[in-house]
């Protein structure tokens, strides 16, 4: 079995090569893009830290009641006082702001993506193969080179973050788009629409609650990357999760755990509001 | 009413004065991998199917050449895989065209540049489709707009065209709703409303109303036809329908696997099909939906009201005849005389206006055969057949009714609607 056609390709050593390359010729750029991310988080947690805990709970709430029911409205209230009672409201606020941040970056990011493939099946080619790569490739691996890249902390958590939590809102709006009827396209094509015309007035709009689906999806998954982050440096929930898990503490486990469902089921009931 | 004999009559004899509109010159179509090699093959006379078994390409439309005049109507009619949705889509081209041409007056549109095709879909070519095609998003009347948005017409003055396109199709008070809150014939009608805010030279209707159920597509059909008397638009209109092909074309062009095997009035094809095809198409058509009064009437024998009755009584006489209309000098009809009440008129010294039978029945020339059965069921004289004014064009007999059903063109006056 040991005898080989070929000998073993070096691939280990290609992507080291590759990293470094990176590094090397790519830090001013990398450093950039660290100091944004790092700027607008800070200012997302200063900003979620400004009042009494109650006020963001209230103002939550009050979303919530606005975009989806009073029902939902209730839960958000009780679930986040409890997290506030059980003392992690700092934590909450840094797994907001890293949550926040990542949908941002993939909505800003993705939806262009998402557009441009719907356009093009040439593009679509390269970046589905792209976007199972981003998905299925497991978190550490990637976690790696981010940390090499940005050092430890919060930075590598919200790469590491968009990089998992995109797909979805890139390959939703690309759906949405292309499940257009047909026949919309071709009325919008016959009174005479540019492109951008049907994109904007057609397309789009059309293709909305397929678009927020996905960023729903993007949303989900990027709560679901919380712990992972943690492992870098970045604060927040995860960090007590990874710490139960490290100590075998089970229910400071099980607190953190508690936590991060109840936030992720406030952002899906309020995400999937603004759909309707 | 009906209007597909009588208008492809008059159409036909204008010919001559008209302005041509679109003129297409030998327009093919074929789907596949290297089209233009097969257009040669077409050239040599090859079908549609030995081009399919030679180089596994599908003909769309074979060579199609047609002219269509200034406020025409014109219908592309064929079975389903016969081309005419493929060959209207060419005239706008939603569709590339792999060989021929298309000519707008003096504006070649197979040689337009991108920009000069979007600026003829926005000014003179809209077009009305199957399943009306409406942006759900949109209400009633931005769905009107969109023409207009698109050309960055301002906000108001594209309002206002809108709201006329709408009130024109009898939508006017429903500017906010959805499509989805509207039937399917006032969908459609939005969808010709929006193709007619743009206020284009020509109306594409790709087999508009064969989504809606037989009684609502009747009606538009009419609506269709009222509205060309005050919109005067070119219509290239596609169906399979036949029976909608003969009620509303002027013209009608049949089509079989992408080839156009006749272009005539409705009464060219019914009366004297091309071929076997044609001919089967049109032996199951229902002749008494389709000619009319104005087709089977016979001269009527009058007289002046203002004659004497003797006068009346002496031409029955030579006529051999035992009944007589009586008009004014404008030929209105005032109704009959028979020969027993002209002998009392002139025993008893009356005038002919004091004995004539008033209130005949009659109808109008555009009447459908199947619509004289009742009336002339109970009549006792023969149908008279007035125009709009009252005037006595001719009569109807039975005779002439039941030959003209028999297809025997002898029973036809030949003339329709004198216009």
């Amino acid at each position: 079995m040991d005898e080989r056609f070929l000998p073993r390709l070096p691939l280990k050593s290609w992507v080291n090569e590759f990293v470094d390359f990176l590094k090397e010729y790519l830090q001013g750029f990398f450093g950039i893009v660290a100091t944004v991310i790092e700027t607008v988080t800070d200012w997302f947690v200063f900003v979620l830290q400004l009042g009494h805990p109650f006020v963001l709970i209230i103002v939550i709430s009050l979303i919530a009641w606005w975009t989806a029911k009073w029902k939902v409205a209730l839960f958000s209230f009780l679930g986040l006082w409890l997290i506030n009672n059980l003392g992690y409201w700092e934590e909450l606020t840094q797994t907001l702001s890293l949550i926040l941040i990542s949908v941002i970056i993939s909505i800003i990011i993705g939806i262009p993506i998402g557009i441009w493939m719907s356009q093009k099946d040439a593009v679509r080619s390269v970046v589905t193969p792209i976007l199972d790569f981003m998905q299925t490739m497991p978190a550490f691996v990637y976690l790696i080179p981010a940390v090499v890249f940005f050092g430890l902390g919060m930075v590598p958590g919200v790469i590491a973050t968009v990089i998992f939590a995109m797909p979805p809102t890139v390959r939703l709006t690309d759906l949405g788009i292309r499940q257009v009827p047909a026949e919309l396209i071709e009325a919008a094509n016959a009174f005479g629409s540019t492109t951008g015309q049907r994109l904007t007035k057609v397309q789009i709009p059309l293709a909305t609650p397929t678009i927020m689906a996905g960023i729903n999806q993007s949303i989900m998954l990027s709560l679901s990357m919380v712990v992972i982050a943690s492992l870098v440096g970045a604060p927040g929930l995860g960090t007590i999760v990874y710490r139960a898990v490290t100590q075998i503490k089970i229910g400071l486990g099980f607190e953190g755990g508690l936590s991060l469902v109840i936030i992720a089921m406030i952002l899906d009931r309020i995400s999937q509001g603004i759909k309707k | 009413m009906d209007y597909s004999l009588a208008n492809g009559k008059s159409g036909g004899e204008k010919m001559g004065e008209k302005k041509i509109e679109i003129k297409v010159d030998k327009l093919t179509k074929i789907f596949g991998r290297s089209p233009k090699d097969a257009v040669g093959l077409l050239e040599q006379g090859k079908t549609k199917d030995q081009i399919l078994e030679e180089t596994g390409m599908t003909v769309g439309v074979n060579q199609a050449s047609f002219e269509v005049e200034n406020g025409e109507v014109f219908v592309i009619m064929g079975l389903s895989g016969s081309g005419k949705s493929t060959l209207v889509r060419l005239l706008n081209r939603l569709i590339e065209p792999t060989s021929g041409e298309i000519w707008l007056g003096d504006k070649n549109v197979t040689a337009m540049n991108k920009e000069e095709l979007r600026e003829l879909r926005r000014k003179n070519m809209s077009m009305v489709f199957q399943q009306f095609a409406l942006l759900p998003h949109k209400t009633i009347l931005e769905n009107a707009e969109y023409g207009l948005e698109i050309q960055k017409v301002d906000k108001n003055e594209r309002e206002q065209k809108a709201k006329d396109a709408l009130e024109l199709v009898g939508l006017g008070g429903y500017l906010d709703k959805y499509p989805t809150e509207l039937s399917g014939g006032m969908q459609q009608r939005v969808g010709l409303a929006r193709a007619l805010a743009n206020d284009p030279t020509i109306l594409l209707m790709d087999e508009a109303f064969s989504a809606l159920d037989p009684l609502i597509r009747k009606d538009m059909q009419d609506e269709l036809l009222d509205l060309q008397q005050s919109v005067h638009k070119t219509i290239v209109f596609i169906t399979h329908d036949l029976d909608e092909a003969l009620r509303i074309g002027d013209r009608i062009a049949l089509m079989k696997d992408g080839v156009i095997v006749q272009i005539g009035t409705a009464e060219e094809i019914l009366m004297d099909p091309a071929n076997d095809y044609v001919e089967r198409f049109v032996e199951d058509v229902d002749l008494s939906k389709v000619l009319t009064a104005g087709h089977v009437m016979k001269r009527a024998e009058t007289v002046g009201v203002d004659r004497g009755p003797r006068v009346a009584l002496q031409f029955m006489k030579d006529q051999g005849i035992s009944t007589v209309y009586v008009i004014d000098k404008k030929r209105k009809l005032l109704g009959y005389i028979t020969a027993d009440q002209a002998s009392e008129a002139v025993k008893e010294k009356k005038s002919i206006e004091d004995v004539l039978t008033r209130n005949i029945p009659s109808v109008s020339p555009d009447t459908l055969l199947i619509d004289l059965f009742e009336p002339m069921a109970t009549a006792y004289a023969p149908l008279a057949v007035v125009d709009e004014e009252g005037r006595l064009k001719g009569i109807v007999v039975r005779g002439a009714v039941m030959g003209a059903l028999a297809g025997n063109e002898e029973n036809m006056s030949g003339n329709g609607v004198s216009s």
